[in-house]
């Protein structure tokens, strides 16, 4: 469809580092909007600031709030008070919700929502991009009408299968089941491998390498840059996800910590002494690593990719 | 390279060297037929089928059944009678003040959150568009709350809304009394304002996109034309874009029907006097807690019907012919 990314995803955003290494002068003149006075410029930047306080001052509260000993919600609350600053409010999450227990039902939910996105991912795209088979089209076809089918429609048919039916209530495998299928990820391994110059496929099946030879060998360490950003971009899903693990985790030993902390805000929170102070501190450990990986790795969730897929 | 082969199916593809000659053999010419040429692609595509049948295609269809009857649970295995008892699911839920009004919590949703996502989205992405200083800086910015868990974020929102909250300190005497999230009038706008916040950084991501392919010599002639920035901008870059626009629409609608988490923790599960329940927050009461999925079913169906209505609509008034 579109013109589709090259693998290296970040350059196409990446003006401000690669084209400032270039001629920068005759490349602005060309690209007509970077052409502003000086109020546009200052307009910009003042839109673009205020757009980045009113996004990062939550967390930043978030964190502040975490280490209060107690709420202090007036405007000078904005700014750390040494005198106000615990850790207790760590301890309190922890002895309510096991910290450490919710992290690891995370980590296993994730982890295996990502092993079966990426090995059904790169099998069916590398089908639908290299090979000839009757049945491609429906399958490609398939692949973009499941990005629509909403999960609301879902939830009830899955609950009663896979909870009830199929006694998958309180069981790793109850919550990756519905996720373990991402289209998403097909359509991105698609596209790459339909980078890659046929004829190298070609070559290696003259020297007599079978296809799944030729799968593992050629096709998948020259598209390292899809896995990467697949994984990156489909971590986040399982391990934000709310909803379906809720449904189906009733005992608290097999909750993810979403599911848990969500619990402590509803049910627990209003009868600690210091009820914000040990939310936020359980927002903080559940919303960090995924803050964290997502700074260090940002170009990859920042690529064109995450758009062309949705376009399909 | 063009001579295509026995299969009517073959492509473009280069022949491969082993079959496709002048004289193919029966059975091949069989085997190409019923699966094409490369017949591992079924192999390797199998697993995927199997699950977008038993995770997809079979539930929808269970719904569907499961919403003309007087579904209920039971304990595995046992034999129990869920009589057929037709339309009276969906006869129900359109006079279920409740339902109804969860229909309509929506609908303020969407009125809220749509177009100041369509608004915001596209404001800042083209702002973002043509900064050269500190452009990673702001998108990561605008990123981190859409990567960062609903429940987590909630967390904030909460102590920031509440009564004696930041907001209503800065506020002063502005301050709405009862507070946003335990009032009628506030509950559902702080959920659409909350949701707005959340996602508008993958929106910003799709602009971007978009922005990028805009040609910049449409801007140099109109700039040649004499049209200032305001009027390049609606000029050119609105309907440049409206591909994106399309998809932001079509997006978001889904994400405000697919409405739980928020209501659940934010205003305790769609309070006050269901002000701000969600039609998926029904659906978890009737179908899971009170044990009727075949309503909670029927329910889903009618949303996503009028969800599809909703985006044929967008897709009329904002789509055009372009693309």
């Amino acid at each position: 469809m579109s013109p589709q990314p090259t693998n290296r995803p970040a350059t196409s955003y990446d003006d401000g580092a690669t084209r400032r290494t270039l001629k920068v002068p005759r490349l602005r003149r060309r690209r007509g909007q970077l052409e502003l006075t000086r109020g546009q410029s200052v307009l910009q930047g003042v839109v673009l600031g205020i757009g980045a306080i009113v996004f990062l001052f939550p967390f930043y509260y978030m964190l502040i709030g975490s280490l209060q000993k107690s709420p202090d919600t007036s405007i000078a609350g904005a700014f750390p008070n040494p005198a106000n600053l615990t850790g207790s409010n760590y301890a309190t999450i922890n002895s309510g919700i096991n910290l450490f227990t919710g992290l690891l039902n995370s980590g296993i939910f994730t982890g295996g929502v990502v092993l079966c996105t990426v090995v059904f991912g790169v099998l069916v795209g590398y089908a639908l991009a290299v090979l000839q088979w009757r049945g491609r089209g429906v399958t490609f076809g398939l692949a973009l009408l499941v990005q629509i089918v909403p999960f609301q429609l879902l939830t009830i048919p899955l609950y009663v299968l896979i909870a009830r039916d199929y006694g998958l209530a309180d069981n790793y495998l109850g919550m990756i089941l519905p996720f373990a299928i991402n289209s998403t990820a097909v359509i991105i391994f698609r596209q790459y491998f339909l980078q890659v110059p046929r004829e190298l496929f070609d070559a290696a099946r003259i020297d007599g390498a079978g296809e799944v030879k030729l799968l593992l060998r050629i096709a998948l360490p020259l598209v390292r840059p899809a896995l990467v950003t697949v994984i990156l971009i489909t971590f986040i899903g399982p391990w934000n996800e709310f909803l379906w693990p809720f449904l189906i985790t009733k005992n608290a030993s097999m909750q993810p910590l979403a599911v848990s902390l969500a619990n402590y805000i509803s049910n627990v929170a209003n009868s600690t002494a210091n009820p914000f102070g040990a939310i936020l501190a359980g927002a903080v450990v559940l919303a960090a690593p995924v803050v964290l990986i997502f700074i260090a790795f940002q170009r990859y969730f920042i690529s064109t990719d995450i758009g062309a897929a949705v376009k399909g | 390279m063009s001579k295509l082969s026995v299969s009517p199916r073959a492509g473009a593809a280069p022949v491969p060297p082993a079959g496709g000659g002048t004289h193919p053999k029966p059975r091949r010419a069989l085997k190409l037929r019923v699966f094409g040429r490369n017949p591992i692609g079924w192999i390797l595509s199998a697993p995927y089928l199997v699950f977008v049948l038993a995770i997809f295609a079979y539930p929808i269809g269970y719904a569907v059944y499961m919403s003309f009857f007087d579904y209920f649970f039971a304990a595995p295995g046992a034999q129990v009678d869920r009589p057929f008892i037709g339309l009276q699911n969906y006869v129900q839920l359109f006079s279920d003040p409740a339902v109804l009004q969860s229909f309509a919590n929506v609908g303020v949703f969407l009125l809220i959150n749509v177009p100041l996502t369509v608004v915001l989205s596209l404001l800042l992405a083209t702002a973002l568009n043509s900064v050269v200083r500190f452009a990673t800086f702001f998108r990561v910015s605008f990123y981190v709350p859409y990567v960062t868990a609903s429940v987590a974020v909630v967390g904030v929102w909460l102590f920031l809304f509440s009564g004696s909250g930041l907001v209503n300190h800065l506020l002063g005497p502005l301050a709405p009394s009862p507070s946003w999230l335990i009032s009628s009038a506030w509950a559902m706008p702080t959920i659409a304002l909350f949701v707005t916040w959340k996602q508008l950084g993958f929106y910003i991501l799709l602009y971007l996109a978009a922005l990028q392919n805009v040609p910049k010599e449409l801007y140099e002639s109109a700039a040649t034309d004499g049209a200032g920035k305001i009027r390049s901008f609606f000029s050119i870059t609105v309907p440049s874009v409206r591909p994106a626009t399309v998809l932001v629409l079509l997006l978001s609608t889904v994400v405000g029907a697919n409405l739980f988490t928020e209501p659940y923790l934010l205003t305790g599960g769609g309070g006050p006097n269901g002000a701000s329940t969600s039609p998926v927050l029904i659906m978890y009461q009737q179908g899971i807690e009170q044990g009727h999925p075949g309503y909670a079913s029927a329910i889903g169906i009618v949303l996503v019907i009028g969800v599809l209505i909703v985006a044929f609509i967008q897709n009329r008034f904002a789509g055009g012919k372009k693309s």
